[in-house]
């Protein structure tokens, strides 16, 4: 049966997660993703699930790390000073190849920052975060019903390539309700995990969870082995949204909470007229590069909005490669840019653009 | 002649056949071999699972004969809560050292032990950083010389040694918490029964164990091994008391072996 | 057409249920709604906000700089926000605990004893319904029976008993305007 609901992004993220399988979760308080600890222990008793609320974000994502390593579908969230804790694990996981999701519910930064939502984050989930060469799979949802939806690719993606995901969600997402449609989710798509240590029965071979390469060139193999699988992800995994990309002059370029306000503001200026389209990335890793490549070939100017002072327009500039202009609209600290500002923001380049 | 021969002593099963990286008279070798010759006699192999440090003993995935999980430096207890919780019927098991668990792990273990996870922890006290040359550990004596304590460990601005037992003894969670000392066969012999009880408490599901085992490290302290076991005795003992101080049959009272 | 309301009072006058009501009310009817709460420390100081976006259209942001509508159940919040609320919109503020008057002038106001009339009612607890019911019947923004199934839905079980109270709070509300 197909249900309908008002949840807030947070308790999307919590279900999803629970219909995707997971039966582990370890996290510590932080704002503004509290509703997700307060839903799963609530919720993993009923599916006869473990929470644990752990000692610190350093304990839980080691916690994860145990977790995944011994086959299970488990998670963690937190916000983004405690996402900053959690790194060194998240590196572990990454070099041990360990299955898992992590959320951020992102709030403004640097330092204990504030409480509001906020995109500055962009960097630490994209370009590694902890130390060594090493890359997490990121969604950004949009909506609740994405932050719910999400939650069972990034399960299936991390088990696909034991490769750590990250649902890259900010306040605004985990606090917001909107409608909701419950699927129930029949094929889960568990696969087999013979590499996890469950206990060596029957003989079999030792399973070790691991990401210490001392000996020799062991290292400089098993980063090879990890990028060559990147490189598949790469190949496989680019999501992305366009919306009147074929006619525009201009393409705003946005993720997650931003999209949703940039689509609004590009669809206001369609009515006056202005030749404006919309690029989404879905993934942020990986990162759209050749669709992005491809409207600049053909001709498109981009304007990027972040929440933050300006992340993702670094991508964006790469795959630009010089080609055309990619300008930037950013409110940080907390702020979140209206629809209006956007709107303004259009309006000032398509008309710059007219007179010229 | 050899048809009469019966092999009275050999590798437990539980540890692989390999050579130990660890220096000449280090003590690590003994508490493996206490550890898996426990997992042989409780026929809990094929169930056991577990965590190597950061610290010398590293690298024990290559000589414990079973699955093994290696931990960022202190959050095996961590790795251990969750690996447990996932298989209830596994036997899991950490090995770390003072750094790793009474400096950069002490939330972890206290709040694994606070939780009283059905885990098992072996915790080396040797007094010193290993794996790193030989700096000062939480355990480490007053006026005792390491490579970032030169004058001698001064109390007034570095501290007392942590007693790890008597510290996790305040918490009501833990099941089983003794002390003992590899230094001689008599203690090696208490040792391997500590050992035992810890993992049949885990087995019986009765909750947290974990057995300090004072070691020595020649190398750091810069003594032959058997000075090392000679000043384990004279030094270590005195500081660290040896004994039980909790178990299942009594929660309360402190008690010998 | 989209609506656009920020509810705001102090911590147990239910203004977060407020919003969600009308947020619940436009799901059914098929629309697009979100419903956004002030929260963190800004929920920490006695004093509660939520903004409600309900609309034809895909919603872009959640937060709402000019609100159409704004409710203000305390004299904190009628100071806080009735600057913002957009030119030719309304503002319904709770005269029973406001003695100040609304200052603006571009924009219609609405004065509603809510603590009076639910104590009246028989129930001070619902005086957010009664100042619902005003916004309903002002702003035509849902159906007041789809608010009424709303409150069938969740008043059930064992606060069975106070789904009457609350449909007459809405009832008497609608009748004020």
């Amino acid at each position: 049966m197909v249900e309908r609901v008002m949840m807030k992004g947070n308790e999307a993220i919590a279900e999803g997660a629970i219909r995707a399988g997971c039966r582990f979760f370890f996290g510590y308080p932080i704002t503004p993703q509290n509703e997700i600890p307060e839903y799963m222990s609530r919720r993993m008793p009923e599916v006869g699930g473990t929470f644990i609320q752990a000692e610190s974000e350093v304990s839980a994502i080691n916690m994860v790390y145990g977790a995944g390593g011994a086959g299970a579908r488990v998670m963690t969230s937190s916000s983004s000073p405690g996402i900053s804790l959690k790194m060194e694990g998240i590196s572990y996981i990454a070099g041990a190849e360990v299955p898992c999701v992590i959320v951020n519910v992102s709030r403004g930064g640097p330092g204990l920052g504030g409480l509001s939502p906020s995109q500055a984050d962009y960097f630490q989930a994209t370009k590694g975060g902890g130390h060594g060469d090493y890359r997490l799979i990121v969604f950004a949802p949009s909506t609740v019903q994405e932050c719910l939806d999400m939650m069972f690719d990034a399960f299936v993606a991390t088990d696909k390539y034991r490769n750590p995901a990250m649902v890259l969600a900010d306040g605004l997402l985990g606090q917001m309700m909107e409608p909701v449609t419950l699927h129930e989710i029949t094929d889960l798509k568990i696969p087999p995990k013979p590499w996890a240590t469950t206990g060596a029965t029957g003989g079999r071979p030792l399973n070790l969870i691991n990401s210490l390469g001392l000996v020799g060139e062991e290292l400089e193999r098993i980063n090879q082995r990890i990028q060559a699988k990147y490189r598949e992800i790469e190949a496989n995994e680019v999501r992305f949204e366009e919306e009147n990309t074929a006619d525009a002059d201009l393409v705003l370029v946005a993720y997650g909470t931003s999209a949703r306000i940039a689509r609004a503001a590009a669809n206001k200026a369609r009515i006056q007229g202005k030749k404006v389209g919309i690029f989404r990335p879905v993934t942020l890793w990986p990162f759209p590069y050749q669709q992005l490549t491809d409207l600049a070939k053909a001709g498109k100017r981009f304007l990027v909005v972040e929440m933050s002072v300006g992340q993702m327009v670094e991508d964006v500039r790469l795959a630009a490669g010089g080609l055309v202009s990619v300008d930037f609209y950013g409110r940080f600290n907390g702020a979140i840019p209206s629809v209006t500002e956007v709107y303004n923001e259009v309006m000032k380049l398509t008309s710059k653009q007219g007179v010229a | 002649m050899d048809k009469t021969a019966t092999q009275v002593f050999g590798r437990p099963q539980s540890l692989q056949d390999r050579v130990l990286h660890y220096c000449p008279g280090c003590t690590h070798g003994i508490v493996h071999r206490l550890v898996a010759e426990t997992i042989d006699e409780l026929g809990v192999r094929e169930k056991t699972v577990g965590i190597s440090p950061v610290g010398c003993a590293v690298t024990a995935y290559n000589y414990f004969n079973c699955d093994m999980q290696q931990a960022a430096h202190g959050r095996a207890p961590a790795v251990a809560t969750a690996i447990k919780r996932v298989l209830p019927d596994g036997v899991v098991f950490t090995y770390q050292g003072d750094g790793d668990l009474a400096s950069i792990g002490m939330a972890e273990i206290v709040h694994a032990a606070n939780r009283n996870e059905k885990v098992t922890v072996i915790f080396i006290n040797n007094a010193i950083y290993g794996m790193t040359g030989g700096q000062m550990a939480p355990t480490t004596l007053p006026g005792q010389k390491t490579t970032t304590s030169p004058y001698g460990r001064d109390v007034n601005t570095m501290g007392y040694p942590i007693k790890v037992v008597e510290l996790l003894n305040t918490l009501t969670g833990p099941a089983y918490l003794a002390r003992v000392s590899v230094h001689d066969p008599k203690n090696v012999q208490k040792a391997k029964e500590a050992v035992r009880k810890a993992f049949e408490i885990q087995v019986a599901g009765k909750g947290f164990s974990l057995v300090e085992v004072l070691s020595t490290c020649p190398t750091n302290w810069g003594m032959s091994p058997v000075e090392a076991l000679k000043w384990l005795e004279a030094n270590m003992i005195p500081q660290y008391p040896l004994g039980v101080l909790r178990s299942p049959e009594s929660k309360e009272a402190p008690n010998d072996i | 057409m989209t609506f656009e309301a920020i509810f705001a009072g102090f911590g147990g006058q239910g203004v977060m249920l407020m919003g969600q009501l009308v947020a619940y009310a436009g799901m059914y009817e098929g629309k697009n709604v979100t419903w956004y709460p002030a929260y963190g420390p800004e929920m920490r100081g006695g004093t509660a906000n939520c903004s409600v976006v309900v609309s034809e259209e895909m919603v872009g942001s959640p937060v709402i700089s000019e609100p159409e509508v704004l409710v203000a159940m305390n004299r904190q919040s009628l100071e806080k926000f009735e600057g913002m609320v957009k030119s030719g919109g309304i503002l319904f503020y709770n005269s029973s605990l406001i003695d100040s008057k609304p200052k603006r002038n571009d924009i219609k106001v609405v004065a509603i004893p809510a603590n009076d009339i639910a104590i009246e009612l028989g129930n001070a607890r619902v005086a957010n319904v009664v100042v619902v019911g005003a916004v309903l019947k002002a702003t035509n923004v849902v159906k007041p029976d789809t608010v009424i199934s709303v409150l069938q839905k969740t008043l059930s079980g064992k606060k069975k008993d106070l789904l009457a109270i609350n449909q007459a709070a809405l009832e008497k509300g609608m009748s004020l305007v």
